[in-house]
């Protein structure tokens, strides 16, 4: 049953935060420990590995997954952006500077989760995503407004035992304005 | 006596200090450091609730690429006594529950170490197991302690006569299943031997402590281990101990000779790393026809395992609250082949608030009084249990606030009246406390001749502000400005400092920080025209006399909590509309910091009252719910905007600071408030938490169809 490495390992290139890195992978590797791992972007993080927290949220081509439920090896050739490709030199993001001016956080280990999440959000409902909680009579086509229940519900994904929520969702508010 | 003269005002929400490392990823936790040559480890939990290992087949698993070692009680090194058996990993063969760790497996990679812990087959001799808690087990025990001290057992005056004699009788029973800390982060640990001696990077809430702890269990000298928890991503008590992974490292790092790195899987959690224990609470209370108590019987049945005692507290609160001339608080224990019970969040307050408070809102409704108003007329003058006065109690000033705050005045008291289509609605209303506590803390503060300060304590930031605080806390004593203060903290290599645990962090480590600094302050002034040598200057201060005084007062914090829920009548569906407390926690240091303490302790509470909920497999002796999939932490959309307020408390029988804990009180009485705001909704009086849709819908469905 023992396998050769090159049975079980392959050699694959991801676009990570801009730049294409080009990785050596067990094939059992998840996206979030490639990235923690082999990358050292440990900002990503992982509170269960089993998709249930949210933890490891980054995005790939642009949306939010978790990085804990994908094999590294078949995101080959695709865009990952992590927290870590989020600020912009010095500069945060707003949704990172929104976060630190409400609070929205404590521990911090929910946090880059919850903000990839939250700028992948934001994204969603410029596009006119519904969500559960969207009003059915709501026009399609425009972006859905983000009252405190839309982010509520789209942000619910991402769990946070330290209890920051009403500062999560204040901060996303500031963010969308 | 200490009079603690009121401190000069520094700015009062100042931005936690780590917010940035932590938005941008840059914070590095236990499991975010390692080193070269780092292998990895993967515990093996135990497949049996009770009985032996009779044999581990390692030699199938080394054969497998990748694998450096298997670790088992007949190969892992010898370890010292350190009075905390649940440390005593891989030391004999006894299995005492399910999960119980019985081997590690060490691997060149994490897929490598997990799929060969998978694959490790281990033979047991199991034997017949219990693990079933319940009110008349016949193993009950009354132990001499429970948690915290406190004495198991205290009675005042003829509690039988008095409830005998009371006009108003109220006998409740309450019952609340298991809860788990699950903080987002899993316990981890890093750890390496080297000349310097053992180096582990662990998930802790007191880096001191698991030093002094691995000291004892590998015979070292303290000064040869060093312990870092610089970011450690939530606690809540579980974290308050050392826990297996910094052990388990620490052995497999010396048996391979190589770091190893060891996080513990989200599913190991509830077995390894404690559990608020499961309780029965039985509460009477005697009255008048006004409300006005007279006899107090608050008691706990609850459990510990075959490893060590432990004694959920949650009588303990009984001996604070109200008046009771009478009064009896008993805890008895049963010790079941479970896992070992811990510290979670208030651990007796939060669980024995949510009986007495409930019993409360009974009391209020059996006299016809309104719940504020009942809490009102038993103000104690003194500390019922032990007679002393209190350094300061808001309590009646938190319920009065709190009641203008929320909209109580007008409440129509009738249940079940305010319907909706299928939804009623109501509101609740319950007390908190918590005491105050203080241990000894060392710290130092430098001086530089730059003008700037560093201070060093080995305090642990566990998302509380402690970075942040103890910066104010040190430019206030220092008379200089916030931001020429630097805190070092989180590693062991500072001074000596007790665990970020019991609400206690900030008095303890404060006041030795604020210590420090006064001293520091002094020296400076003695000497104002001098220039600092370049080394600079350090003063350092050790509070173990300050934190050992006793004191005429009873110490608590108090807080009322308020509460709108929703009862949807076609599925037994609760939501909380509204969630409002008010503190009375001494001086706040913190505004911001100290507002998000408690809107997270009170989203735990609503957890604790509606959606977590760990139940015990009786032939499998294994908690059912191991997941966050199924054990249900509260999310984004289960939690309203939540008010936090405090009154203005000004208490110079404390600390230097004037505060109080505020880490654990904000869940002390939400589950009860919102059990309560259940009852007043709906007319269904659910004693047995959480008020999940499957226990109450029947209830509902049986009252409608009354008469
Ligand atoms: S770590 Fe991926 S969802 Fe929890
Ligand atoms: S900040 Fe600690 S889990 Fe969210």
């Amino acid at each position: 049953m023992d396998q050769t490495l090159s049975e079980r390992a392959s050699t694959v290139t991801l676009r990570v935060n801009g730049t294409d890195r080009s990785l050596t992978l067990d094939h059992r590797t998840t996206l979030l420990d490639a990235l923690r791992d082999h990358l050292d972007l440990t900002g990503t993080k992982k509170g269960c590995d089993h998709g249930q927290c949210g933890a490891c949220t980054v995005l790939l081509d642009g949306r939010r997954v978790n990085g804990c439920l994908l094999f590294a090896v078949a995101c080959a050739g695709r865009s990952v952006t992590t927290v870590e490709g989020l600020t912009d030199g010095e500069v945060l993001h707003p949704v990172q500077e929104a976060f630190v001016a409400r609070d929205a956080l404590q521990c911090g280990y929910c946090t880059p989760g919850q903000i990839c999440s939250a700028v992948a959000l934001l994204d969603e409902a410029a596009r006119g995503e519904p969500s559960h909680v969207t009003p059915p009579e709501r026009l399609p086509g425009g972006p859905v407004p983000l009252t405190p229940d839309e982010i509520r519900e789209r942000m619910s994904g991402n769990i946070c035992r330290c209890g920051a929520y009403p500062n999560i969702v204040a901060a996303i508010e500031e963010a969308a304005r | 006596m200490t009079r603690h003269e009121p401190a000069t005002a520094q700015p009062r929400a100042a931005v936690r200090r780590d917010a940035r490392q932590k938005v941008t990823g840059e914070a590095r936790y236990a499991v975010d450091r390692t080193p070269p040559g780092c292998l990895h480890a993967c515990p093996v939990p135990a497949a049996v609730a009770r009985g032996r290992v009779t044999a581990v087949h390692a030699d199938e698993i080394l054969r497998r690429p990748g694998v450096h070692a298997v670790l088992t009680h007949e190969n892992a090194p010898r370890l010292g006594d350190a009075d905390d058996p649940t440390l005593a990993l891989l030391q004999e063969d006894r299995v005492p529950h399910r999960g119980w760790f019985v081997a590690v497996v060490v691997a060149d990679t994490p897929e490598n170490a997990r799929a060969a812990a998978d694959a490790l087959r281990i033979d047991y001799a199991p034997s017949e197991h219990d693990v079933r808690l319940s009110a008349d087990h016949p193993r009950l025990y009354t132990p001499e302690k429970a948690n915290g001290g406190h004495p198991a057992v205290r009675e005042r005056g003829d509690f039988d006569t008095a409830f005998a004699a009371s006009p108003v009788r109220l006998d409740a029973t309450y019952t609340m299943g298991a809860l788990h800390n699950h903080p987002m982060e899993p316990h981890a640990a890093t750890a390496w031997w080297d000349d310097d001696g053992l180096t582990v990077y662990d998930s802790s809430q007191g880096a001191t402590t698991v030093r002094d702890v691995l000291a004892r269990l590998f015979r070292q000298p303290q000064q040869r281990i060093t312990v870092v928890s610089a970011y450690v991503g939530g606690g809540f008590g579980s974290k308050g101990t050392p826990r297996p992974p910094a052990v388990l490292a620490a052995m497999a790092a010396r048996h391979t000779g190589r770091p190893v790195r060891l996080a513990l899987p989200r599913r190991d959690l509830p077995a390894a790393v404690g559990h608020r224990a499961p309780t029965v609470q039985r509460v009477r209370i005697g009255a008048a026809a006004d409300g006005t108590i007279s006899a107090l019987a608050h008691d706990v049945v609850t459990q510990t395992s075959t490893v060590k005692e432990f004694v959920e507290q949650a009588a303990v609160p009984a001996r604070t609250m109200y008046t009771s001339p009478h009064s009896r608080t008993t805890h008895r224990v049963v010790a079941l082949d479970v896992p070992t019970p811990s510290w979670m969040r208030a651990p007796g307050e939060a669980s024995g608030m949510y009986a007495l408070e409930a019993a409360m809102d009974e009391l209020a409704e059996a006299v016809g009084v309104d719940p504020v108003e009942l809490r009102l007329r038993n103000e104690p003058d003194a500390e019922p249990d032990s007679g002393k006065p209190f350094s300061s109690r808001g309590l009646a000033e938190c319920l009065r606030d709190g009641a203008r705050r929320f909209g109580w005045a007008g409440r129509d008291p009738r249940p079940g009246v305010r319907r909706d289509g299928d939804v009623l609605s109501g509101t609740g209303v319950a007390a908190a406390t918590y005491p105050v506590l203080v241990s000894p803390s060392r710290a130092s503060a430098h001086a530089a001749p730059d003008g700037r300060f560093v201070v060093r304590v080995d305090a642990t930031d566990i998302g509380t502000g402690a970075r942040t605080v103890l910066a104010q806390i040190a430019a206030e004593a220092l008379g200089a400005p916030l931001d020429s203060v630097r805190v070092e903290l989180g590693s062991s290599r500072l001074p000596d400092a007790p665990v970020a645990g019991g609400s206690s962090g900030t008095a303890s480590w404060g006041w030795a920080v604020h210590k420090a600094c006064a001293a520091l302050r002094a020296t400076l002034a003695s000497d104002p025209g001098r220039t600092l040598p370049p080394e600079g200057v350090t003063v350092e201060a050790d509070t173990k006399e300050e934190a050992g005084r006793t004191y005429p007062y009873a110490r608590h914090a108090f807080g009322a909590h308020f509460a709108e829920v929703r009862v949807d009548t076609a599925t037994g569906e609760v939501r909380v509309g509204r969630l409002l407390g008010v503190y009375a926690v001494g001086r706040v240091l913190n505004a911001r910091t100290a507002r998000s303490q408690f809107i997270g302790g009170m989203t735990m509470g609503l957890g604790m009252a509606l959606t977590e909920h760990s139940t015990m497999d009786p032939s499998f002796g294994d908690f059912r719910e191991r997941d966050l999939a199924s054990y249900h932490v509260p999310v984004c959309a289960d939690v309203p905007d939540i008010e936090a307020h405090w009154v203005e408390e000004h208490d110079p029988h404390l600390n230097p600071m004037g505060s109080k804990g505020i880490g654990e009180i904000g869940i002390v009485g939400t589950a009860a408030a919102i059990a309560n705001a259940v009852h007043h909704a709906c007319g269904v009086r659910l004693r047995d938490l959480p008020l999940t849709p499957d226990r109450l819908l029947p209830l509902l469905t049986t009252r409608a169809s009354a008469p």
